[in-house]
């Protein structure tokens, strides 16, 4: 059995710090949090039960570690953990473990833990282990101490290891996600707020808050900065803010659109997109030297850049064909960029997949086709899936490990946050309490 | 036509009936006088033309000032979907503010141009600059200068009004000018 300190196999990041840039605001706490309900599931789901973890101490946990382990693997579709209801027993260790109880619920897997306290502090360890039924093996065991404000991070780590063992693939439930709100009746009393939460919308916290908008937030390679566009001088200007110490600068004050941040991902170039030169432009500037760079030359719009994996090239959309298309651009040859879609009226906001060839974007197929659905292009065989099919969907942001793609759409006249996998069969659904959500952006891996 | 040639020769007939009328009674009494208003103020008939001609040109310059401002008063203008140039029947009224501005060299005044939610929100951003750019234009060559007129594209991020309707979303693809800060 392995043993971990918790500090040093977690990411301790402090999000401490609220920016509030109009003191006449009242900062509240903390924003509605986003629960999560599943639309649409895949057809045959691995069964899973996860048991109640024992808690050995006083009180009880503020947290249902087995539960958020559960929705976890719920939400991601594809699995289906089984109902507490229906399980026949409730081990919570090795020798407690009977295989038959499991294999007649038709169960494949099998998950226990305790969690006991640490004496004289604010700390937890927690034991899990991770059975195969049909093979009555015990596939992995592991210990995990952690201060009591760190279970759902706990909780989260678990399931990464469970969905990488099960999967193969590296499980992507530490991350977290920024996103913008934005709350009031009115023009005049609309107020905005850019939000950091983990991926499922829980623990979320309001880093600004801003009568006047806030657009774009984008993470840094490594998850320690955010950028991301603020109206607050009324008018449109990019900012850099540290995470862990909340110092803050203004990047950009050029006149004109200043917007559309985002890091190369070898962490050396910031684009973004500027009108100082008469219309919007892509820009790359070095953050090493401050040098800047025009990418783009045309007289109608050229916006939301992307990067290649590689950090050579930008993608963006242009409708300098007269509808929104998108094009690629190599950094270190500015000229006539090369068109990656065709078959399509308006194709925007495109970024690239982890595997460097499928594309996700904004698509509407036609003039008479109303929707802007989320889909992908293989740039080498020209194939589209359309992952959506609601009206207004956007802002497409992927997952470390390409599994999800969270966007913001328009459900019952708000905003809110979906994500769906990326065979399109699987998703659900982070609805708010109050207000509209939008453009999630989501992070790096964190550990 | 043929009513309304009647309904002259009616007007007329009338009217003369009356020009007698007045005729006979003023030569009946000379005592009393029927003073007409020329000769009560002495005024002749060019002078008279005259100041009709002044009160008409008052009449139609205070008319001119309340139309100018009416357009100086319409500070909202709205496009049609995915087009950035502003609606001809719009012109008359950006002429008005864009002569209003160059005869007040000190008035400043800000474009916000705005889209509705469809589509991505970058280039949202993108079209609502173009929007305010078109009007910004526009007001330069009929006289504002370049000096006096700031632009700001918000997007879709400050609709007008909710919803998700065709006429939200006409309300919400516009400029505003605003007073500049």
């Amino acid at each position: 059995m392995k043993q971990h300190s918790l500090m040093k196999h977690l990411p301790v990041q402090v999000f401490a710090l609220v920016l509030v840039v109009l003191a006449t605001v009242s900062g509240r706490a903390s924003a509605a949090e986003l629960n999560i309900e599943i639309t649409r599931g895949v057809d045959n789901p691995i069964p899973i039960a996860v048991v109640p973890f024992n808690w050995q101490g006083d009180g009880s946990l503020d947290e249902d570690l087995a539960q958020v382990i559960a929705n976890n693997l719920e939400q991601v579709g594809e699995f289906r953990p089984l109902s507490r209801t229906n399980m026949l027993s409730m081990p919570s260790e090795e020798r407690e473990v009977h295989y038959r109880d499991w294999r007649i619920l038709a169960q494949q897997y099998l998950v226990v833990g305790k969690v006991d306290q640490v004496p004289g502090g604010q700390s937890v360890q927690v034991q899990w282990e991770f059975f195969d039924i049909n093979r009555e093996r015990k596939m992995l065991g592991e210990v995990l101490t952690g201060s009591t404000t760190q279970l759902r991070d706990i909780a989260h780590a678990i399931s990464d290891v469970i969905y990488e063992e099960i999967t193969g693939r590296r499980g992507a439930f530490s991350t977290k996600i920024l996103y913008i709100s934005s709350e009031g009746s009115s023009q005049e009393d609309l107020l905005y707020r850019l939000h950091v939460s983990d991926y499922d919308g829980r623990r979320a916290q309001v880093l600004l808050e801003s009568r006047e908008p806030i657009m774009s937030p984008a993470w840094s390679p490594d998850g320690s900065q955010i950028a991301y566009v603020s109206f607050e001088t009324d008018l449109p200007r990019i900012y850099i803010q540290n995470l862990t110490t909340g110092e803050r600068r203004q990047v950009t004050d050029f006149s004109g659109i200043n917007s559309s941040p985002v890091w190369s991902p070898d962490s050396s170039h910031l684009a973004m997109v500027l009108s100082k030169d008469g219309s919007p432009d892509i820009y790359v500037l070095n953050l090493a030297t401050d040098e800047l760079t025009r990418m783009t030359d045309h007289p109608r719009a050229d916006t939301e850049p992307s990067w290649t994996l590689d950090s050579s090239s930008v993608i963006f959309t242009s409708d300098r064909t007269g509808q929104p298309q998108i094009y690629m651009q190599d950094i270190n040859a500015p000229g006539f960029p090369e068109r990656l879609t065709f078959d399509c009226f308006y194709c925007a906001k495109g970024q690239f997949l982890p595997d460097g060839v499928n594309m996700v974007h904004v698509r509407r197929d036609t003039r008479q086709d109303r929707n802007y659905s989320i889909a992908i292009l293989n740039t080498e065989t020209s194939r589209v899936i359309t992952l959506t099919d609601t009206a207004l969907d956007e802002s497409p942001s992927v997952a470390p490990n390409g599994s999800m793609i969270m966007y913001g759409t328009t459900a019952n006249g708000r905003g809110v946050l979906d994500a769906v996998s990326i065979d399109g069969r699987v998703k659900f659904r982070l609805p708010s309490a109050q207000g509209d959500v939008r453009e999630p952006a989501w992070s790096p891996y964190l550990n | 036509m043929g009513t309304q040639m009647n309904k002259f020769f009616k007007t007329a007939a009338l009217a003369l009936a009356l020009v007698g009328l007045a005729a006979c009674s003023s030569t009946g009494d000379t005592e009393d006088t029927t003073p007409t208003v020329a000769q009560q103020t002495g005024e002749s008939d060019a002078a008279r033309a005259a100041r009709m001609e002044q009160e008409r040109l008052e009449r139609e310059r205070q008319e001119q000032e309340r139309r100018d401002q009416a357009s100086l008063n319409t500070t909202v203008f709205y496009f049609d979907f995915d087009v950035a140039e502003f609606q001809p029947q719009d012109r008359e009224t950006l002429i008005v503010h864009a002569r209003n501005l160059a005869s007040n060299p000190n008035r400043r005044i800000r474009l916000e141009g705005h889209a509705d939610e469809r589509g991505t929100r970058e280039y949202n951003l993108a079209l609502g600059e173009r929007r305010a750019n078109s009007i910004r234009d526009f007001l330069i060559v009929n006289g504002a200068s370049r000096n006096q007129l700031e632009t700001v594209s918000y997007g879709e991020e400050r609709p007008a009004v909710r919803g998700q309707t065709d006429d939200a979303y006409r309300q919400n693809r516009r400029v505003e000018i605003q007073p500049a800060g």
